[in-house]
C-alpha cells in the first residue's frame, strides 16, 4: 500500500467526504432540504457499512454474507433507546407493548434510556457474537465459501428469531414512531441535518481509520494472511488471532453504522436482517472495487443513490438494473468501478489482462 | 554432532493411502542433507509432517533432541526456528520485497526485534539473496527465479537452525541455479541444518554432504551422493540406467 502522503485517490475521497459535512453544516441558510440532507446521512451509514465488509473481505479475503445482522444488532440497540425515551417525552406506551398486552419493560431494556449506555451494550452484544462465532469458525479452519455460507444462515436465523413478537424487540413490525432524541424533536430539520452531519463526519473518521490500520505494519499483515494465509502461518504467525481481531473489528464498524442509520431512517424491523441486504453489501464493495477503501466508499454511494432515485421513479426496475450490475462486474469489470478509473483506450486488450491480474476470488 | 531434527518412526495416510511408511530419518546441525526419490515417494509429506502441515498418524518428530513438534501448529514450530520453502514459490502477490523479508525476520505477532535492528537485518537479508536492486518492487512483478530467491530470504531472515527447501531451483535456468547453490553453500553454519528435496541431481551434488533416497515412504539409501549413483536399488527405482 502506498503511503498516505502520496495516495491521491484517497485524499481526494477524505476531502470530498470532509466537504459534504461541511456543505451540510452551513446547508440550513443555503436552504438545502431537509430531505436532501437525511438521505446523504443514510448513503454514509451505508459507506461505513461496505468499509467494514471491504475490510474483511477485500483485504483478509474472507467473504461475510451476513453483516447485517451486525449492522441491525447497532440498529436495535439504539432504536431501543429512541423508543424508550420517546415513550417517557410522549407518554405513549410503545406499539409492541400494547400489542403484546405488556406493561412493564422486559428485564434487557434496563438503561435503555441511556445512549452512551447503549453504545456500550451494542459493543458487547456485537464483540460477543462476532468473537464467538469468529473463534469457532477460524479455529476450525472453516474458509472461503463456506464460511460465506455460514454467515449467511447466522444472519437468515436472526431473522427467524426477530419475526417472533415474543422476543420483545417489536416482533415482525419492528420498532417504530421515535420522535425524540436527546429531547430534541426528531423529525427538525435542525435535528435531521445535525444526524446526517455526524454520520458524514463518522464516515470520515471511520475511513481515515482503516487507512491508517491498513498502512501499519498490522495491514501488511492482513494482506500477507489474504494473499497466503498457510505461507504467513509458517512463517510463525497465528493467524487465528489476526483473523479474529480483522473480523470483530469489523463487525464494530457494522454496528456503528446500524446505530448511524436507524435513527436517520426513523424504522428497524427484521428486513435488516433479510439475507439480501447482506448480499448487497458485497455487491456494493464488488461494484465499487474490492480491496479498495474509495471503491467500498464510492460502490456504496452510488449503487445506494441510484436506487433511492429509483424507488420512487421505477422501484420494478430496481432488480433487473442490479442484477445487471452484478453481472457487468463480474464479466467486464473484476475490480469493479476501479477499473474504470485505469481504463485507457490504447490498451485494446484491456479487459483480458485486468481480468488475469484480478485477484482471485476465496 | 548434536541432532537438529528427528523424524521417528512417522507414518502418514491420505484414506487407504500410506503416504509415509513408518520413516526414521536423523539429520545432524552443520550438515546440508538432499532428500531425492522418485514422485510419490513421501518428501515433501514429510515436509509437510515436520511443518505442522500434516499430522501423522504414529511417530514423532524432534527438533534439537528435547523439542517434540509432533502436536505442535505451524506456527509454534516456525517461531522454534524450524523454517520451510514451499514446491511453488509462496509469496503475497500484494506486497513488496522488503515487506517480505520484514514479515520473516519478525516471525510472529509479537515484536522480537527492535526497529533498528529490523531494518539492520532486512538489508542483510535482501543483499545475501541478492534482490536489495528490487526491494521497492512488488513481489508480483518479480520473475519466477526472483520469486524463489525471494521466499528463500523470507524464511531465511528469522535464522533458522532448520531450513527446509523443497525444489528451490526447479524452473531456474542454469545462471540462476548456479546462483542459487552459491547462496545455499552460504547458508551452511555450524548451528544450522539444512534439508532440500530436489529432482535436479547436479544440483544435488554439489551441495548435499549426504543424500537420503526416499520410495514409496521409506528410506532406501542414506549415504553420499557418489555412493547414490553406484546403488543399483536407486538407479532401479530412481536414477534410472
Amino acid at each position: 500500500m502506498k503511503p498516505l502522503a502520496s495516495d491521491r485517490p484517497f485524499q481526494i475521497l477524505l476531502g470530498v467526504v470532509l466537504a459534504v459535512a461541511v456543505l451540510l453544516a452551513v446547508s440550513v441558510p443555503l436552504g438545502i432540504s431537509a430531505y436532501l440532507a437525511n438521505a446523504v446521512g443514510q448513503l454514509a451509514a451505508f459507506a461505513v457499512l461496505a468499509l467494514a465488509l471491504d475490510l474483511i473481505w477485500g483485504y483478509l479475503g474472507i467473504l461475510s454474507l451476513g453483516h447485517g445482522l451486525f449492522f441491525a444488532i447497532g440498529g436495535y440497540v439504539v432504536a431501543m433507546h429512541l423508543l424508550k425515551h420517546s415513550s417517557e417525552v410522549t407518554g405513549r406506551v410503545p406499539d409492541f407493548m400494547q400489542f403484546m398486552g405488556w406493561s412493564n419493560y422486559p428485564f434487557y431494556w434496563a438503561g435503555a434510556r441511556f445512549l452512551p449506555v447503549r453504545g456500550l451494550v451494542a459493543a458487547v452484544v456485537t464483540l460477543l457474537i462476532s468473537g464467538v462465532f469468529g473463534y469457532v469458525s477460524f479455529r476450525s479452519r472453516v474458509g472461503g465459501v463456506y464460511f460465506s455460507i455460514i454467515t449467511q444462515a447466522l444472519v437468515y436465523v436472526a431473522m427467524l428469531l426477530m419475526f417472533r413478537n415474543d422476543t420483545g424487540f417489536g416482533g415482525n413490525n419492528g420498532m417504530t414512531g421515535f420522535s425524540v432524541l436527546f429531547g430534541w424533536p426528531i423529525g427538525s430539520s435542525g435535528v435531521v441535518i445535525a444526524m446526517a452531519v455526524v454520520s458524514v463526519l463518522v464516515l470520515a473518521l471511520v475511513l481515515l481509520g482503516c487507512r491508517l490500520l491498513l498502512g501499519s505494519s498490522f495491514g501488511v499483515l492482513m494482506i500477507a494472511a489474504r494473499d497466503d494465509e498457510v505461507r504467513l502461518r509458517t512463517l510463525g504467525y497465528e493467524t487465528l488471532r489476526l483473523k479474529l481481531d480483522v473480523w470483530c473489528l469489523s463487525a464494530l464498524i457494522a454496528a456503528l453504522a446500524g446505530m448511524l442509520y436507524v435513527p436517520q431512517v426513523g424504522i428497524i424491523n427484521p428486513r435488516l436482517l433479510s439475507p439480501e441486504l447482506s448480499l448487497e453489501i458485497a455487491v456494493w464493495v464488488a461494484i465499487g472495487g474490492r480491496g479498495y477503501l474509495t471503491g467500498a466508499v464510492i460502490g456504496a454511494v452510488l449503487v445506494n443513490a441510484l436506487k433511492f432515485w429509483l424507488s420512487a421513479a421505477a422501484p420494478e426496475l430496481w432488480p433487473f438494473i442490479l442484477s445487471g450490475l452484478i453481472v457487468l462486474v463480474v464479466l467486464v469489470f473484476p475490480n469493479g468501478l476501479v477499473d474504470l478509473a485505469k481504463w485507457k483506450l490504447t490498451r485494446p486488450m484491456g479487459v483480458k489482462r485486468l481480468a488475469s491480474e484480478a485477484p482471485e476470488l476465496r | 554432532m548434536a541432532v537438529a531434527l528427528l523424524i521417528d518412526d512417522v507414518t502418514v495416510e491420505f484414506g487407504s493411502f500410506r503416504a509415509i511408511d513408518a520413516l526414521s530419518l536423523a539429520i545432524d546441525f552443520g550438515e546440508v542433507r538432499a532428500v531425492i526419490g522418485p514422485n510419490g515417494a513421501g518428501k515433501t509429506t514429510m515436509l509437510d509432517v515436520v511443518s505442522g502441515i500434516t499430522r501423522a498418524k504414529q511417530g514423532r518428530v524432534m527438533f534439537d533432541e528435547t523439542i517434540d513438534i509432533t502436536r505442535s501448529s505451524e506456527s509454534e514450530i516456525a517461531r522454534a526456528g524450524v523454517r520451510r520453502k514451499f514446491q511453488k514459490p509462496s509469496i503475497f502477490e500484494g506486497l513488496d520485497v522488503r515487506q517480505h523479508i520484514a514479515i520473516g525476520a519478525q516471525g510472529g505477532l509479537r515484536r522480537t526485534l527492535s526497529p533498528d535492528a529490523l531494518a539492520r537485518r532486512v538489508e542483510d537479508v535482501l543483499a545475501e539473496v541478492g534482490l536489495n536492486e528490487l526491494a521497492d518492487r512488488s513481489a508480483s512483478e518479480l520473475a519466477h527465479g526472483q520469486k524463489q530467491w525471494l521466499e528463500i530470504g523470507m524464511v531465511l531472515a528469522s535464522q533458522p537452525k532448520v531450513l527446509m527447501l523443497d525444489e528451490p531451483v526447479a524452473g531456474l535456468t542454469d545462471e540462476e541455479t548456479e546462483r542459487t547453490v552459491a547462496l545455499v553453500r552460504k547458508l551452511r553454519r555450524p548451528d544450522r541444518a539444512i534439508v532440500v528435496v530436489e529432482h535436479d541431481m547436479d544440483f544435488v551434488e554439489q551441495i548435499a554432504d549426504r543424500v537420503t533416497v526416499l520410495h514409496e515412504g521409506r528410506t532406501l539409501f542414506e549415504g553420499s551422493m557418489q555412493d547414490a549413483r553406484a546403488d543399483a536399488r536407486v538407479v532401479d527405482v530412481y536414477l534410472g540406467r
